[in-house]
């Protein structure tokens, strides 16, 4: 089957954008626990030490009999080189930013290898949380000072780095809105979060794991919630807002300050959900805008790797009359040294253990030192404008649309596409395209989270990271998609070629004779199946 | 005279050339004109006062520099500190693997670009649930104490009960963290935790106590094994059944590097386990190495209530091994607020340093590791048991943590530690604030790192300073 075709690309495009003859790695590589040999070793530890046996006997005989491991685990035999070269294999099995990766609402951004490198030494890697505050002066200073840069972001009064992604900081909200409403007696009666369809499944999921019942708001004609919609749904029983501006659809809503008026008039609290802080950072300020709280994705907006999702850091800011109830340990100084509070009798004790991710704090705090205020204004800048610049060009390819066409103006950083038109013209669908769009060396765009709101949803964020010319690659691909939708649809829905394996079947995962969580589950399915 | 803006070596677009190339594109003068939607009273009402930029890598490196200095990590002293974190041998292996870009910087790709990264995950899950002896393991969350919080509220809309059994000592990080999961006493789905006692001689679960609290209102009996304070729980069976016969789940909390020389969870009938995945490959980074694990065995009962996302073997249309998401509509990704609990980005990254960890180890590594351990830690406590004035309590059953009571020396643990501290050693974690009743104690925690060498430093330094 033909593959890429960069002359009718070019030819479609009518740019001098050349297209890849991009082939993913392919190794066949087996499962690790098909490898190995019987007798290999992979790593040596100093075993049993006859010198200690006087003062306390083998070491077999330390374990209480009735707890011994009868017989050995069912791992692979394998040695130190064939570990090294299986997993690079795997690695080069994966695409993700080694082509061009705009998925949109993840801000993919360039993680400086200054700080990866300094992360990895000791100093950082070989703390323990519980070492005596002198000898972690140092990190316990950037995590003050990055407190510090965040609250000028944001005009919050104090952070906290337990929550370890943007989700948990979510669940950080839900938690401390309970305590806050339990604090002043109106808890029994404040039972309802509000929040948008558009908002990341994480706001309504952890207002409901933390008790609460969730109100969710449908868009408006203008492409976020009417305010009236939002006056309809507050009440007496209105516990808090969680909210994101501007929401995937990168429509900002000049209404906000009335949302955040409306839900205090009420008696609830406001939380400003930063996913998307990208586009506004250096514009905004969370506080100004009457917030009560707000959250930061270090592994998002302030270029820390993203590790294929986490290690990572949901930074969780708030005012200070909510400070009381935040999640401890938090750092102190003292004008000599620094150290970790206790929590104090209103906290809401840990959602996590220790104070967070704090390899990630240092690396937060390098980038925002390197880019200081021009540069995190100038990056603002440039996904803004990139993404416009690729609104502009993506809306002149066939099938191609964007969420309500009638809001005029600019998006901010990202913007919310449909490829509805070219599904019913063609038969081909958003996730056909995202399996094609692999074949060219670009890993998937960020389609929608559920539910979808326009039909066929896919979301590209361009960032500060890439360039122009990836940009018009980016966009010269998708064309060369449209082409082929319209051509020969079946090249696209068969999609990929150029990979290391081909699409799913269709086989459900949701079957439980089916699904394999292990290799052990998967050998007895497999033999049940064969009978 | 006006020096030329250079491009932010981040930002490919910075150079003006370019940036005008794009503004031309859209027919505007600067880019102010592209934030017309925010109206003027939302923005900011003064600049934030950001320190320059440190643009300059060697500059920043300096910065950096002068500032993590300030630290002594566990490389440079000698630390027993451990209770949540431990401080084990990092395969360098382990650490070349998570720093490969593939690895290190995406989010999501499609089955097949993500293929490597997938098959990866696979291996965590398929070689955790060998060491773990159950089927069912799923992509690790944020920590032990999440993955324990998480299981318990599995446990509770299992059996549509609403009360856990927590064993008394129990690691005050993961209490707390449970504690938050489990809701406070005002909302309707709180969970109850109740404490069961520990035998003060053996520091195992007591069992009477167990039974008398072990009514049809228990969702859940957690238990660790070893116990917070080091114990192997020797009766971990008989709690399991005990548990079962209330019609609760067994929860169970393991080491993972003990599992080379100790019986496997699913081999004593644990219903769902959890534990951290830090010591398997991952630098303790201060905190920031956690990890945490869930597993069951593979009953629909238990896989419809997992929260995570579940990593499964599939095929392609061409019959190609590959890897898919598992009941995905469940979580919340899929439905929002009627999801299972809640999950999001978590702890990918390591649950690839833990594949290669499992890989490297095999069966022989995980033995000698364990005996190692096992053989050192009772060594160490030999050792201090000697010194005048401390006990070991109790003196042999643990796997690598062990509770050291100086009480007999007239002094606290916060004064030995610091003059330990004078030595270049980080004594063990003082028990003192949260567990009052075990006196003047500290849990000191030895694995392979700790030299035989080091063991006798440590006794010597120890007389030295209860002297």
């Amino acid at each position: 089957m033909s593959t890429n075709n960069p002359a009718a690309a070019a030819k479609s495009t009518g740019k001098r954008v050349k297209l890849r003859r991009y082939h993913a790695a392919v190794w066949d590589e087996p499962i690790v626990m098909e490898m190995g040999v019987p007798g290999r070793r992979g790593i040596h530890f100093p075993a049993n030490d006859a010198s200690l046996e006087p003062a306390v006997g083998k070491a077999a005989d330390l374990v209480p009999a009735a707890m011994r491991r009868s017989s050995p685990p069912g791992l692979p035999e394998m040695s130190e080189p064939d570990v090294l070269r299986h997993f690079l294999h795997l690695s080069q099995e994966t695409l993700g930013m080694m082509g061009i990766s705009l998925f949109g609402t993840c801000t993919m951004k360039y993680n400086p290898r200054l700080t990866e490198g300094l992360a990895a030494r000791p100093f950082v890697a070989d703390l323990h949380p519980d070492q005596d505050p002198a000898t972690l002066q140092g990190v316990l200073e950037i995590v003050y000072r990055f407190d510090g840069l965040l609250r000028e972001l944001s005009g919050m009064d104090q952070f906290v780095f337990q929550p370890a992604g943007g989700a948990d900081a979510a669940y950080t909200q839900a938690c401390i809105t309970r305590a806050y409403h339990a604090a002043r007696g109106e808890l029994e009666q404040r039972r309802q979060v509000i929040t948008s369809i558009q908002s990341h499944p994480c706001n309504p999921a952890t207002a409901a794991a933390a008790g609460f019942e969730v109100v969710t708001l449908m868009l408006g004609e203008k492409g976020y919630p009417s305010l009236d919609a939002l006056q309809a749904a507050v009440s007496k029983k209105t516990a808090a807002l969680m909210i994101n501006n501007p929401d995937d659809m990168g429509i900002y809503n000049p209404q906000i300050k009335e949302w955040v008026d409306v839900v205090h008039k009420a008696g609830g609290l406001c939380f400003y959900d930063h996913a998307n802080f990208n586009g506004v950072m250096s514009k905004v300020r969370a506080r100004e805008l009457g917030f009560d709280a707000c959250m930061f994705m270090l592994h998002k907006t302030f270029g820390v790797a993203k590790g294929g999702g986490g290690p990572a850091v949901g930074a969780y800011g708030c005012t200070a009359e909510l400070a009381p109830f935040l999640p401890g340990p938090l750092v102190t100084f003292d004008g000599t040294s620094y150290a970790l509070s206790e929590n104090g009798p209103r906290s809401i004790g840990r959602v996590r253990e220790y104070w967070g991710n704090v390899q990630q704090v240092v690396k937060a705090y390098a980038w925002t030192r390197a880019m200081g205020l021009e540069g995190i204004a100038e990056a603002s800048d440039m996904s803004v404008l990139l993404n416009n610049y690729m609104e502009k060009e993506l809306l002149k390819i066939r099938g191609v649309t964007r969420s309500h066409p009638l809001v005029d103006g600019w998006r901010i950083e990202m913007t919310r596409y449909s490829l509805g038109q070219l599904y019913e013209e063609t038969g081909v669908t958003v996730a056909d395209v995202q399996n094609r769009i692999v074949d060219f060396g670009i890993d998937a765009f960020w389609m929608s989270h559920e539910p979808w709101v326009v039909p066929q949803p896919f979301t590209p964020e361009a960032g500060e990271m890439w360039s122009k010319e990836d940009v018009d690659y980016w966009i010269a691909v998708l064309r060369q998609i449209s082409d082929e939708a319209y051509s020969n649809p079946e090249l696209v829905k068969t999609a990929p070629h150029n990979q290391v394996v081909h699409q799913l079947g269709p086989e459900s995962l949701d079957d439980p004779d089916r699904w394999a969580m292990t290799w052990r589950a998967h050998l007895r399915k497999q033999k049940a199946r064969a009978r | 005279m006006s020096v030329t803006p250079r491009a932010h070596p981040f930002m490919p677009n910075s150079v003006p050339a370019i940036k005008r190339q794009l503004l031309e594109a859209l027919g505007v003068e600067s880019t102010a004109a592209l934030f017309e939607q925010i109206p003027a009273d939302h923005r900011l009402r003064r600049q934030p006062n950001l320190p320059p930029p440190l643009s300059s890598e060697s500059e920043l490196q300096r910065h950096l520099l002068g500032l993590l200095s300030k630290n002594i990590s566990c490389e440079q002293a000698l630390s027993f500190l451990g209770g949540g974190c431990w401080q084990h041998h990092v395969p360098a292996v382990c650490d070349e693997i998570i720093r490969r870009s593939e690895f290190l910087t995406p989010v999501w790709g499609t089955a097949a670009s993500d293929l490597g990264r997938n098959q990866a995950w696979f291996e965590f899950t398929s070689q955790l649930g060998e060491l773990l002896d159950l089927e069912l393991v799923a992509l690790p969350v944020y920590s032990w104490g999440c993955a324990a919080g998480h299981a318990i509220r599995m446990a509770a809309r299992i059996t549509k009960r609403n009360k856990v059994l927590l064993p008394q000592h129990l690691d005050p990080e993961r209490r707390a963290v449970i504690a938050t999961y489990c809701e406070p006493g005002e909302m309707p789905s709180h969970i109850e935790q109740v404490h069961v006692a520990s035998d003060p001689d053996t520091g195992r679960l007591d069992l009477d106590d167990l039974r008398a609290k072990l009514r049809d209102d228990v969702a859940a009996v957690y238990f660790e094994n070893p116990a917070y304070l080091g114990q192997i729980e020797t009766q971990a069976a008989e709690i399991c059944a005990a548990a079962r016969r209330a019609g609760a789940e067994a929860v169970v909390g393991v080491d993972p590097v003990s599992l080379g020389i100790l019986t496997p969870p699913g081999q004593y009938g644990a219903d769902i386990v959890v534990g951290s995945i830090q010591p398997l490959g991952i630098h303790m980074n201060c905190g920031g190495g956690l990890g945490g694990f869930i597993a069951s065995r593979d009953e629909p009962r238990y896989a419809y209530e997992y929260p995570t996302l579940l990593i499964s073997m599939a095929e392609t249309t061409h019959g190609e091994r590959a890897f898919g998401m598992a009941l995905m509509h469940q979580c919340s990704y899929g439905s929002r607020e009627k999801g299972k609990d809640w999950t999001g980005n978590s702890t990918y990254l390591w649950a690839i340093a833990s594949a290669v960890y499992l890989s490297l180890l095999g069966p022989q590594g995980f033995r000698e590791l364990g005996e190692t351990i096992i053989q050192r830690s009772h060594y160490a406590a030999s050792l201090l048991g000697e010194i005048h004035g401390v006990r070991v309590v109790p003196p042999h059953g643990f796997f690598k943590e062990f509770v050291v009571n100086f009480a007999g020396t007239g002094k606290s643990v916060a004064q030995i530690n610091r003059a330990l501290r004078e030595r270049n050693i980080f004594g063990g974690l003082d028990l003192a604030r949260h567990f009052p009743e075990l006196g003047s104690s500290a849990l000191y925690c030895v694995t392979e790192v700790h030299g035989v060498e080091d063991i006798r430093f440590l006794a010597r330094s120890l007389r030295e300073v209860c002297a």
